[in-house]
């Protein structure tokens, strides 16, 4: 049958084979997120030196969607300052909502296989859920309290 | 099969037809969360509005009685579809979850006491288990259950050894919105009055195809939702026994659902408007009334027939499947309509999602009954449920469709 879903292979190649989903027995931040309408359950962690992100990972269950973009999303914020991993975060978010220019969507390399969930309401806590365990472990702030999701 | 499809507006309207790259037209088997609405039951809704609006049980002009009239006809279609002795029996709500509250609040909170027990299934819709939460909550009685056998069967001989003197509500649904499986309410209704305790059974996944007599049942209380039976929305029905009903405090207080009042307290209306409080939703009864009607003229067994051949179809597809899973028995005629499945791998909610991708509206998630899936042993699942106007194709369709998602998700074939 021919594909026209909207999983494209790099999001299936991030489910199915992920780099990133193992333990981090030496991370310095662990950070459970949920998003109840999939049941999607993760623990993201992360090892910060000096504000940059050296390490990390994420454990846990979920649909295809919250743990490709779990993935992508730690293949691209290892090695940044937590200022850019938030900045990645914020052109990511915009991208979600239909938001992003061409050119930041192309910023977002790989997450970019993301950018159709925009026309998809009922998916997007999927695709947002590590950005959002992200930004809480790096910022301390909880995501409940801002207006725009992340 | 004569095309019942023509008679429901929705699946034959222009949004609904095949655009261009789908191989068909959209395919609707979510019908267990709510079914399509015939063009019968959307004209007696309009034309009650256009023609005989007024606010029923109130004015003495001619318009308010007919109204009044149109709502009470309801009431006794209703009285004789589901076997009930009396028009007093039978309350309208909003659908089955308000029902199952008004016993719960009303009978549940005045009736049990600490130390007492309710028995209800590990089956059950959300609907039919967190008010019997409060009630155990409010009141220090205990709640038990009744466990499943992986076929979605209970063991009566358990089920008889649960039921005891202290038992003072069983809480059951006919059927379960997972499984499908049919529940044996008549012997657990027998078990249960033996020791005195009532009975509460969720109808909103049996009305819509079987023919039911609360009656026979042994039903105490019986709850269904008009919009799952081609009704509108925001329409349902509780019917209690009478001598039930009379002892039992209003749920709502206000409007219309008394007799007199004074500075201090008031007398309230007899039944069954004592538990009708504000003004109804008399239009969405007429539509019930259309929709039971409907389904007369149909009949069940015309119905069943289709849906059992339909189900059978899908079921034995998914069968062929190495890496999908049915939940419940193998058997397609203890399933009504419901195929409850989980694929090796993937995620339910993109099980869903391929599916959409193919034009065909299924429901992911836990159905409103986590225990259940808990104690089945999964987290999520996803349910195609059949109605009498899905056809063998469609099943076909969706068979071949699941048969794609593994390798479209990644996994080989």
């Amino acid at each position: 049958m021919e594909n026209r879903s909207f999983y494209n292979e790099i999001l299936t190649e991030h489910n199915v084979r992920p780099e990133f989903k193992h333990d981090l027995p030496d991370a310095d931040i662990v950070l459970e997120g949920v998003n109840p309408s999939c049941g999607d359950d993760i623990f993201l962690k992360l090892k910060v030196e000096d504000d940059t992100i050296v390490d990390g990972a994420f454990v846990g269950d979920g649909c295809a969607i919250s743990q490709a973009s779990a993935d992508i999303m730690l293949g691209m914020v290892i090695g940044r300052k937590k200022e850019d991993a938030l900045q990645l975060g914020r052109t990511f978010m915009k991208m979600i909502k239909g938001e992003a220019s061409e050119e930041e969507i192309d910023s977002l390399e790989e997450a970019s296989a993301l950018r159709d969930i925009a026309h998809m309401p009922a998916r997007v806590k999927c695709a947002v859920l590590g950005w959002r365990t992200l930004k809480e472990a790096l910022s301390g702030e909880d995501a409940e309290d801002d207006e725009d999701e992340f | 099969m004569k095309d019942y499809r023509s008679e429901f507006p929705l699946l034959t309207s222009e949004g609904f037809r095949k655009s261009t790259g789908m191989e068909h037209d959209w395919i609707y088997i979510d019908n267990a969360a709510t079914s399509q609405r015939p063009q019968a039951v959307l004209d007696a809704e309009e034309e009650f509005y256009k023609k005989h609006n007024a606010n029923p049980l109130r004015g003495n002009y001619p318009l308010s009685i007919e109204a009044t009239q149109m709502y009470e006809d309801a009431r006794r279609a209703v009285r004789d579809f589901i076997g009930a002795k009396s028009v007093r029996e039978i309350i309208f709500t909003r659908n089955t979850t308000e029902s199952i509250n008004l016993v719960a609040y009303s009978y549940g909170l005045s009736h049990v006491k600490a130390g007492d027990e309710i028995l209800v299934s590990i089956m059950e819709h959300h609907s039919n288990l967190l008010p019997w939460q409060m009630v155990a909550r409010t009141t220090g009685a205990v709640l038990r259950f009744m466990e499943c056998r992986q076929d979605g069967s209970l063991d009566l001989d358990e089920v008889r050894e649960q039921i005891t003197e202290k038992t003072r509500i069983v809480a059951i649904t006919q059927v379960s919105n997972v499984l499908g499986r049919v529940n044996p309410i008549r012997e657990i209704a027998a078990m249960a009055h033996e020791k005195n305790a009532v009975v509460v059974v969720d109808g909103a996944q049996s009305t819509p195809h079987m023919a039911v007599n609360v009656q026979e049942l042994g039903a105490d209380f019986f709850a269904f939702s008009g919009h799952k039976i081609f009704a509108p929305m925001g329409i349902g029905v509780l019917y209690g026994r009478k001598e039930l009903l009379k002892v039992m405090p209003p749920f709502l207080t206000g409007g219309e659902m008394i007799e007199s009042v004074s500075r201090e307290g008031a007398k309230y209306a007899e039944l069954p408007h004592k538990f009708e409080a504000g003004t109804v939703n008399a239009a969405g009864a007429v539509g019930l009334h259309a929709a039971i009607n409907y389904v007369q003229k149909i009949g069940f067994a015309a119905m069943q027939e289709q849906e059992l051949k339909v189900t059978k179809r899908a079921l034995d597809g998914l069968r062929e499947l190495p890496h999908v899973h049915v939940l419940g028995s193998d058997l397609p005629e203890e399933h009504t309509g419901i195929l409850t499945f989980v694929i090796d791998e993937v995620h339910p909610h993109d099980v869903s999602e391929i599916l959409i991708a193919d034009g065909i509206c299924v429901r992911a998630g836990h159905h409103c009954a986590q225990p259940l899936l808990q104690h089945l042993g999964i987290g999520s699942a996803t349910r195609a449920s059949f109605m009498f106007y899905n056809t063998e194709e469609e099943a076909d369709f969706f068979v071949k469709s699941i048969a794609s998602v593994r390798e479209r998700m990644g996994y080989g074939k």
